[in-house]
């Protein structure tokens, strides 16, 4: 059975359609990328799934469970982690609270716990120092775990909040343009290094991205929105040869 | 301070038994200075005053600093919890057989202000910054108007003749667990998630922080930390009406959390201390007896053109300093670091280990 | 006319006058929140020092109505620039709550420096022969009138400064956009003192027929008035200019209505109540559109 699996998803911001009729099967285990021209929908997928917005109409399921009217942090619970277009680290805090805060929903101690720093609090939070700090070393960051999110470089940003994504400890990740900003060089790194998390941390992989080479490189399947719409599905020969998604990038067909 | 020094300085921050050792020390002498008339009577006075406002600072900053809203209502949440305990003392509790039941009526004043606080926290689910400010001042005139139209409390004007039971150890006793209870909470997840929400209330969602959960316990936990000082300030006071606790008393409030710097208990601790000291010293008595030594030729010219209107302008001078100080320091004294003594260990610690600069760089420096 | 529309009549009439004065504090809480996204918490206390300027122009230099007015109005705009350049303009690349509490201390510091000068409320002497005429049941004084338009004139004015001049046009493009505004050519600094001196320019005018309203002034009175017309920007949609208006009649209008029929102790907390459960179901007032936040 597919881990994730959106069924005939449509969303309307007024009266504007962002996407008719969406569907989606993502294996367990699978790597995705989801491609398209901008304004396409893309984030709207992924703002539908974490419960950002509720869907107008549609199902989306995880495992047995359905999304459509749960509250984001419900959603992230179920363990679906998300980075996003725009980095949105905590850029006050430090590199350690960013990570360490995406352990909200898997600390098992109560309010009284928390406030009389009693019971399971010690224990959970000596716990989460350590995960947060063993993903922290993972990611090269460890050296920076007091830093000031937004003190640290643009590239290091970038894998701060995708260990804060995998802190929530998902099974499904969703990527918002990773290489956004990096140089052909980069981009090669992080193909390595998507790969490598997917194995170690045994992600399912949905990934947003308009480079191109990353997407084709990685990912098993690929699926093309275009104006709310799927334009095409399948492996990426196929749709690189495909001529509707030069099309919908170029806004018209290539001489043949 | 010389090197030597400031390593000697750094060894006793450093020490275990520093705070509790302060602590015991601390609740000795508010014992012995009353007992034994160590200050006098003003000064005890003063001391209380210290206590109650460190109690209003330090959980108003839990909303204001560390959430980052701007609440409006902390004078109402103290006007409850003022009111319940008065009530409770004066018409039910038996406080002059057992005045150990004090502590009874100053809980429940706590209690009923945080009761108040969820009601506040609703809105906030809706609407932040500028228009959540208006909705707490709403909320605070409500409450004003509220007792203002309820005879049996006086309506406007107030309750007279509350006994006088709030003393020096238990003004310690309360701050100290107030200011107990807001660093618990500020150092657990739903701390944590309290500084998630200001910065970036959608991720905090994504990174799985329940903000609701969260907004309703830092409400709760700073209304009753203004629940507890209102009920100690009419056990001092002995005497309130809803003119005490008006927009002027939220902005002395602000003031002080401002003051000593946002997101710091330290900085609140602080802040509410220099407020509270400074006010007290620009008295005229107060500035006439501490230059008493000059020699009459200066003293006398200085007290009659200036010391003895001090009465009047120092309400001046305040709020001058407080721009001054916002100007200069816009993020308030103590900026958004953390006296290191109120960090739990694992939290210094776990920031400390990988610093490469050997840990000169402490965890107090860790919110910078 | 039957008693109860002249009754009715004579509230409206009320109402207009209370709705008036906030009106013109309210537009300067608006202008200024429009522009840097600040609330100016010192305006309610511009407003109070344009009473007490009123009072000094009327008792201490003798000047009738006119000249007061003018003199006033001219007093409080200066004063709301050099506010500004003092106190807000060092902060503006500070937190935006430096500025309030700032604002706050500005404030407290006119309120205690007007008490520390005045510590007894002043009596503002008439400056108006005030006639008062009677329309079927329905008294109407020449004070009342005056303030009336007065206000909505200055209004008028205001509005068709912001809407139709090139003063206008680039503090409206100031309020939409602060970073690139200023690569434009716009002189963001003078445009932003333009701003500070019309709103405390208008507070001041709002000071000066307070007074000769309600002649009794104090130190503190700013305060209260100074909130209200905070909140009738609020429910109007604060930053909006028309919605400022719309928001200070309306609670004019539900202040009087109240006192009318209801104990006057009422009066706040009906007001208040009114204004939470508004702001719960147009959380961004009565013209005001929330800003999206882009996921």
């Amino acid at each position: 059975m597919a881990l994730l699996t959106a069924t005939d998803v449509r969303h309307y911001f007024g009266g504007l359609c962002a996407l008719a009729g969406f569907n989606l099967a993502l294996e367990e285990g699978e790597l995705m990328g989801l491609i398209g021209p901008n304004g396409a929908g893309k984030t709207t997928v992924f703002n539908l799934i974490t419960g950002v917005y509720r869907a107008s109409s549609g199902s989306i399921r995880f495992k047995d469970t359905e999304l459509v009217g749960k509250t984001p942090h419900q959603i992230t619970a179920l363990r679906i982690g998300r980075t996003f277009q725009n980095i949105r680290l905590f850029r006050d805090l430090s590199v350690l609270d960013n990570v360490r805060i995406a352990h909200y929903a898997r600390a098992r101690y109560t309010p009284i716990e928390a406030l009389l720093h009693l019971g399971r609090y010690r224990g959970e939070e000596r716990r989460i120092v350590d995960d947060s700090r063993r993903l922290l070393s993972i990611f090269k960051l460890e050296r920076l775990a007091g830093e000031t999110a937004k003190n640290l470089p643009y590239g290091m940003q970038r894998r701060l909040e995708i260990a804060r994504a995998l802190a929530i400890g998902p099974e499904l990740l969703l990527l918002d343009e990773p290489a956004a900003g990096m140089n052909p060089n980069e981009i090669d790194q992080l193909m390595d290094f998507i790969q490598w998390i997917r194995r170690e941390f045994r992600l399912t992989i949905l990934l947003i991205e308009h480079q191109m080479k990353l997407v084709m490189g990685i990912c098993e399947r690929i699926q093309v929105l275009d104006f709310g719409e799927t334009l095409i599905e399948g492996p990426p020969e196929a749709i690189r040869s495909d001529p509707r998604v030069l099309e919908a990038y170029l806004g018209e067909a290539p001489v043949a | 301070m010389s090197r030597p020094l400031r390593r000697r300085w750094d060894w006793l921050l450093e020490q275990r038994w520093l705070l509790p050792g302060l602590l015991v020390a601390g609740l000795a002498l508010s014992f012995a200075i009353p007992e034994y008339g160590l200050l006098n009577r003003y000064v005890q006075m003063v001391l209380m005053y210290v206590g109650i406002n460190i109690i209003l600072a330090v959980s108003l900053n839990l909303v204001n600093g560390f959430m980052g809203e701007f609440s409006l209502a902390h004078a109402g949440f103290m006007a409850v919890g003022a009111y319940t305990a008065a009530l409770l003392t004066m018409r039910v509790l038996p406080v002059a057989e057992f005045p150990a039941l004090f502590p009874v009526a100053v809980l429940a004043g706590g209690l009923a202000a945080a009761l108040l606080g969820l009601v506040v926290a609703v809105p906030s689910f809706k609407v932040r910054g500028d228009y959540l400010a208006i909705i707490t001042l709403a909320f605070l005139m409500i409450v004003k108007s509220v007792i203002e139209n309820i005879d049996a409390v006086g309506g406007p004007r107030g309750i007279p003749g509350i006994g006088k039971l709030t003393t020096l150890p238990w003004v310690f006793f309360w701050a100290v667990a107030v200011v107990w209870l807001v660093r618990n909470f500020v150092y657990s997840r739903y701390g944590r998630g309290v500084l998630a929400v200001r910065e970036d209330e959608i991720a905090s969602e994504l990174m799985s922080v329940h903000t609701r959960r969260v907004k309703f316990l830092a409400f709760t936990l700073s209304s009753f930390g203004a629940g507890v000082a209102g009920a100690l300030f009419a056990h001092l006071l002995q005497f309130i009406s809803p003119r005490v606790f008006d927009v002027i008393k939220t902005t002395d409030i602000l003031i002080m959390v401002y003051l000593g710097g946002i997101a710091s208990i330290g900085g609140s601790i602080l802040g509410a201390t220099l407020y509270t000291v400074l006010l007290e010293i620009l008295r005229p008595s107060t500035v006439a007896a501490l230059l008493s030594w000059l020699p009459a030729v200066v003293f006398d010219p200085l007290n009659e053109h200036f010391i003895r209107h001090l009465g009047v302008w120092r309400m001046v001078i305040m709020p001058l300093a407080l721009v001054l100080v916002m100007l200069y320091w816009p993020r308030g004294i103590m900026g958004l670091r953390e006296y290191r003594g109120f960090i739990p260990r694992l939290d210094r610690e776990a920031h400390r280990r990988g610093d490469p600069q050997g840990g000169r760089r402490d965890g107090a420096a860790h919110r910078d | 006319m039957s008693e109860a529309l002249v009754y009715w009549l004579q509230q409206v009439l009320n109402a207009l006058q209370l709705g008036s004065i906030y009106a013109l504090i309210a537009l300067g809480y608006t202008l200024v929140y429009g522009i840097l996204t600040m609330i100016n918490f010192a305006h309610g206390d511009v407003f109070m020092v344009g009473a007490f300027f009123c009072f000094l122009s009327a008792v201490y230099l003798g000047l009738p109505f006119v000249p007061t007015l003018l003199l006033t109005i001219l007093g409080t705009a200066l004063l709301g620039v050099l506010i500004e350049r003092l106190a807000y303009k060092p902060l503006r690349h500070a937190p935006r709550v430096s500025a309030v509490i700032t604002a706050l201390g500005v404030g407290l510091f006119l309120e205690n420096f007007t008490l520390a000068l005045a510590p007894y409320p002043k009596n503002v002497p008439a400056l108006l022969d005030n006639v008062t005429w009677d329309l079927g049941g329905v008294s109407l004084s020449s004070l009342q009138v005056i303030i009336i338009f007065l206000s909505l004139g200055l209004m008028l004015v205001l509005d068709h400064v912001v809407h139709r001049t090139p003063v206008g046009m680039a503090m409206r493009a100031i309020s939409w956009d602060r970073t690139f505004v200023p690569l434009m050519g716009v002189p963001v600094n003078t445009i932003i003192s333009v701003t500070f001196a019309i709103g405390a320019g208008l507070a001041g005018a709002a000071g000066t027929m307070y007074a000769l309203a309600y002649p009794v002034i104090d130190p503190y009175m700013g305060i209260m008035v100074g909130w209200k017309a905070f909140i009738s920007a609020v429910v109007g949609g604060i930053g909006n200019i028309r919605g400022a208006m719309i928001g200070a009649f309306l609670l004019g209008g539900v202040e009087i209505m109240v006192t009318a029929f209801f104990p006057s102790t009422y009066r706040d907390f009906v007001a208040f109540t009114l204004l939470l459960l508004l702001i719960l179901v147009r959380p961004y007032g009565i013209l005001g559109q929330p800003r999206t936040q882009k996921v």
